[in-house]
């Protein structure tokens, strides 16, 4: 055995897994050689811990064009030749070392994902989560993550429009940045990632390549992150004004008869996407190293192949026709390269001023090593859930000095001055802008709209993985409902510590398991998927969190409902419950537990299939046109959902029963039992509502009125609605402004 | 009447503001090519928002010197109307047929929001379907909005009315509270003294559509329309 131990170090290999490869081939690997197997065997590109796994998610509907993993993204039809391109990616590992240029390139490279299918990119969405903000560490972090993807988003012309931040000590050394592109296909006009014949040619177009983000794959994405300030050669730098080009360019190249593929070169650069085109071409490949444009001297064919610069794509091209795409992307100013061609045969060969310097077979390359996992349940976990919320101490202050507490947490408070960074009304489609519980965009040109959000509790995930991730789906879907979207698909990203640990096995058993169940409870399949394993720092993994984009459909976008309460008088009505609070029960897992008392613990429950039909009756009311206002309970529970429909609304609401569970007003407020929906309606509708709800079996309660200047909850709670307000609004910045 | 669409590489706003001014307002509109120099078939000139190309410098500072941009100098030479909204403001001003520059938000951030602009004089051609002190309520999007002129530009600009727009509250009320980028007194938009161009930050063509949360955006194009209908008649 000739390779040493830091030759596989460097490229994240096992021994043993060293020892396959020599298997395979029959021969021990070339230098360059494996330099593929290390980014293709990587965790990021090979998913060698969770493909068993991911190939048990619920991936049929009639709706279905392109089955995960099959494409760059996962596509659903929405009928009359629209369909809708969706997934999510994590740039976790690089947004660590450099926050910036970290989330810009996440941004950028999940926009490439999209527009490889031919699709127009129409929405971003971001799902972050951050260490506490009171860490100075995790404050510069944060504006760095801010100012990437609205530096990079803002620049390119695709709207903003929703996602989660979310802060716990458990992503302090570690936060996650995932990023979710949207993407609409016209006229049935897909793309496809490959070649048709052998002699088709494979350009490269965009940037010149550098010896940006070698080893990301393996290095950054595939092991655990210690902080360590040398990787920060191994992130991309990005240049959105490229981007942007690149994407008009390309949309416009697809026109072009003779572009048979198109394909994003992201993680493990033109090594991944190259081989992986010919591999689902089933043809093999000469790849000309010396031919790809270098942004500097001197750089090895091993560079050139795992080099990770951005804003490069992938065409393949029938032979004879590459002049038309030459003089397409010269119109943009844009290069384009003929670095291989498409042949017969089972080989990648690789070959460097005419001499070949690598050939091997794609499928050794391609079928990474899959692990099988250990199950059995941590003790630890059985204690957490386990713990008696009854005993949780109650604070010394008032209800309503609470309430002004929770609504400046910042889990809670206004996500506004974030987004308001972000360019969120270009391409003029925004009907709902980020803030209420979906975003909702129109589709011009039909009457139709569709519904986006993202979600997931990381905290409940912790708790329960099974439940916490059935809830992550049944709250994006939640989102969905209330502004009167249907559910029709759902994208993941799985954020999980390291993969060779039994509790980190378990936990991501028990999320898939938990997806599906969920998934299959909705009728819904699960279309794309990333995963980001190895999130975790001194050895201690974040919390599980399996990201949960989705997708709604309004057939009349005219027909949604919003946040905000409307008008004096409204009646405020609970659907999902026959009382207006909560138990204890629902402090489980909850943001009072953590934010107020500095506990993670308690057993998260979900009733799947009454959360269906409160769904179901929420969406039929918003369709009839029978609400003012809809709004899902989740993070701070009834109160504060309460009291955001109020401040959003700017109008007042009383409550006629005073927060009461067992003698705790805490766990009657802020406890977070799901599948309830907090409705405003007219008083002439609240029979409609009744006979609704009752036709699908749903519990629901009449629990008071919209009106005044304040909230009041019984004759315990009342607080001015400008209060209110100012914690709401005020809350984040007050948390992340520097103070020391 | 016809609307020439100004298209730098990174143009975004390109295809919105033709679906105000053809999806919407069902006026003819064609693109142009940064690199094209003719511009005689068209009745009014757009420039769109975005980033030209790249904006790596100071934003538009390249973009004055393309071919198009001397075809669009010429045409506002000879009257034609040229509106330049976000980007194309920035485009105007490095250009000269604006005076001014825009510089970096005072916050030095990045803003996305609804903005109220009262008119301040409604006598342009580009606000004639307004009334004076009404407030329009418009998006701005940008990070370097902060409209700056040396002293006596400011008082020329004001004295002539050819302050157009100002940012205000809903109900007309011009504060600093309200300033969300740092211009100076408040400045939304301004003419040239001929008042055949207008330079503006906020976009007319994203407030298109009560759908889209608004269509005062409208009163800008239907403005020019009504005055090209009655220059023709």
């Amino acid at each position: 055995m000739t390779v040493s131990q830091e030759t596989l170090d460097e490229i994240a290999l096992s021994r043993a897994e060293y020892e396959a490869i020599v298997d395979r081939l029959g021969r021990e690997p070339g230098p360059l050689e494996l330099g593929l197997f290390g980014a293709l065997w990587s965790e990021h590109c090979g998913y060698k811990h969770t493909k068993a796994l991911l190939r048990t998610l619920p991936s049929s509907s009639e709706r279905i064009l392109v089955a995960p993993g099959a494409e760059n993204a996962g596509v659903i039809d929405l009928g009359d030749g629209l369909a809708i391109a969706m997934k999510v990616e994590s740039h976790n590992h690089p947004s660590a070392v450099e926050p910036f240029e970290g989330a810009a390139t996440g941004v950028g490279g999940i926009i490439r994902d999209i527009f490889a299918m031919g699709a127009r990119p129409i929405a971003l969405l971001n799902s972050l989560r951050f260490g506490q903000p009171s860490d100075a560490r995790t404050r510069y972090l944060l504006n760095g993550v801010i100012g990437g993807i609205s530096s990079y988003g803002n620049c390119i012309g695709i709207p903003d429009v929703g996602g989660e931040i979310f802060f716990s000590d458990t992503y302090k050394g570690n936060p996650l940045v995932n990023a979710m592109c949207v993407g609409l296909i016209e006229n049935g006009k897909m793309a496809s990632a490959s070649a048709r014949e052998p002699g088709d040619l494979l350009l490269l177009v965009g940037a010149d390549t550098g010896r940006d983000g070698i080893h990301g794959a393996s290095g950054l994405a595939s092991r655990t992150f210690e902080e360590q300030a040398e990787m920060r050669s191994a992130v991309q730098v990005g240049n959105p004004f490229l981007e942007k080009v690149l994407i008009e360019a390309c949309i416009e190249a697809l026109d072009l008869p003779g572009v048979v593929g198109l394909q994003d070169c992201g993680a493990a650069g033109i090594t991944s996407a190259a081989i992986e085109m010919a591999e689902r071409s089933v043809m093999g490949l000469k790849l000309f190293v010396d031919r790809v444009p270098r942004r500097e001297e001197g750089m090895t064919p091993y560079e050139v192949m795992l080099s990770e610069s951005q804003e490069r794509m992938l065409l393949a091209v029938t032979a004879g026709t590459e002049s038309e795409v030459f003089d397409l992307f010269d119109k943009w100013d844009l290069d384009a390269t003929v670095i291989g061609e498409f042949e017969a045969g089972e080989d990648v060969r690789i070959f460097d001023n005419g001499m070949m310097v690598s050939s091997t077979p794609i499928i050794t390359l391609t079928d990474a090593p899959r692990y099988e996992f250990s199950t059995p349940k941590p003790d630890w976990l059985t204690t957490l859930q386990n713990a008696e919320l009854t005993v949780v101490p109650m604070p010394d202050t008032t209800a309503a000095e609470m309430l002004l507490k929770m609504l400046s947490a910042p889990n809670i408070a206004s996500k506004f001055p974030v987004y308001r960074q972000y360019d969120y009304h270009v391409q003029t489609n925004t009907v709902i802008e980020p803030g209420g519980d979906a975003a909702v965009l129109r589709l011009k040109g039909t009457k139709r709209g569709i519904a986006l959000t993202t979600d997931c509790n990381g905290r409940i995930c912790y708790l329960d993985p099974e439940v916490g991730t059935a809830i992550a789906v049944a709250e994006a879907c939640r989102n969905l409902s209330v502004t009167g979207a249907e559910p029709v698909a759902l994208t993941d990203g799985l954020n999980f510590g390291n993969p060779e640990t039994p509790d980190v096995q378990f936990q991501l058993t028990e999320a898939i398991a938990g997806m599906t169940r969920a998934a299959n409870a909705f009728g819904i399949p699960i279309v794309s998927g990333n995963a980001s394993l190895y999130n975790e720092t001194a050895g201690a993994a974040i919390f599980p969190t399996p990201i949960i984009g989705a997708l709604g459909v309004l057939d009349d976008v005219e027909k949604h409902s919003t946040v905000g309460f409307k008008a004096e008088n409204d009646v405020i009505v609970l659907l999902g419950s026959d009382s207006a609070w909560d138990t204890t029960d629902g402090l489980a897992g909850s943001e009072y537990l953590e934010f107020v008392h500095g506990r993670v613990e308690g057993q998260p429950a979900l009733d799947l299939d009454l959360e269906v039909r409160v769904q179901t009756v929420c969406r039929d009311a918003v369709r009839a046109g029978l609400v003012a206002s809809a709004h899902d309970l989740s993070d701070g529970g009834m109160a504060t959902a309460l009291a955001e429909c109020a401040i959003i609304g700017n109008i007042g609401a009383s409550v006629t029963e005073s927060p009461d569970a067992g003698g705790r007003w805490d766990a009657a407020m802020f406890g977070e039992a799901q599948s309830r929906i907090l409705l405003s309606v007219s008083p002439d509708n609240l029979d409609r509502i009744k006979a609704l709800a009752h036709d699908h079996d749903v519990p629901l309660a009449v629990i008071g009125l919209v009106g005044g200047d304040a909230l009041s909850f019984g004759d315990n709670c009342s607080v001015l609605l400008s209060d209110a307000s100012d914690a709401w609004k005020n809350g984040f910045s007050r948390a992340t402004s520097d103070r020391d | 009447m016809k609307f020439g669409i100004v298209v730098f590489p990174g143009t975004w706003s390109d295809r919105d503001t033709h679906h105000a001014v053809s999806g919407v307002l069902g006026q003819d509109a064609e693109y142009i090519w940064h690199g094209d120099e003719k511009l005689d078939q068209f009745d009014a000139i757009v420039l769109p928002g975005g980033f030209s190309y790249g904006d790596f410098l100071r934003c538009g500072a390249i973009a004055r010197f393309s071919p198009v941009m001397e075809a669009v100098t010429a045409f506002a030479e000879r009257g034609g109307p040229v509106i330049g909204i976000c980007n194309g403001f920035q485009v105007l001003c490095e250009s000269g047929l604006l005076p001014g520059v825009l510089m970096r938000n005072d916050h030095l951030e990045f803003r996305c929001i609804w903005t109220d602009l009262r008119v301040e004089n409604s006598s342009t051609i580009f606000t004639s379907a307004s009334i004076e002190g009404q407030t329009l309520h418009i998006p701005m999007s940008h990070g370097e909005g902060n409209y700056q002129a040396d002293a006596d530009t400011i008082k020329r600009l004001e004295d002539n009315g050819q302050v157009v727009f100002r940012y205000a509250d809903a109900n007309g009320n011009v504060t600093p509270d309200i300033n969300p980028n740092g211009s100076i007194n408040n400045i939304a938009g301004i003419v040239n003294e001929r008042g055949n161009v207008l330079g503006m930050m906020p976009h007319p063509e994203k407030a298109c559509e009560k759908l889209i949360g608004g269509d005062d955006g409208n009163v800008i194009f239907t403005s020019i329309i009504d005055n090209f209908v009655q220059a023709v008649v």
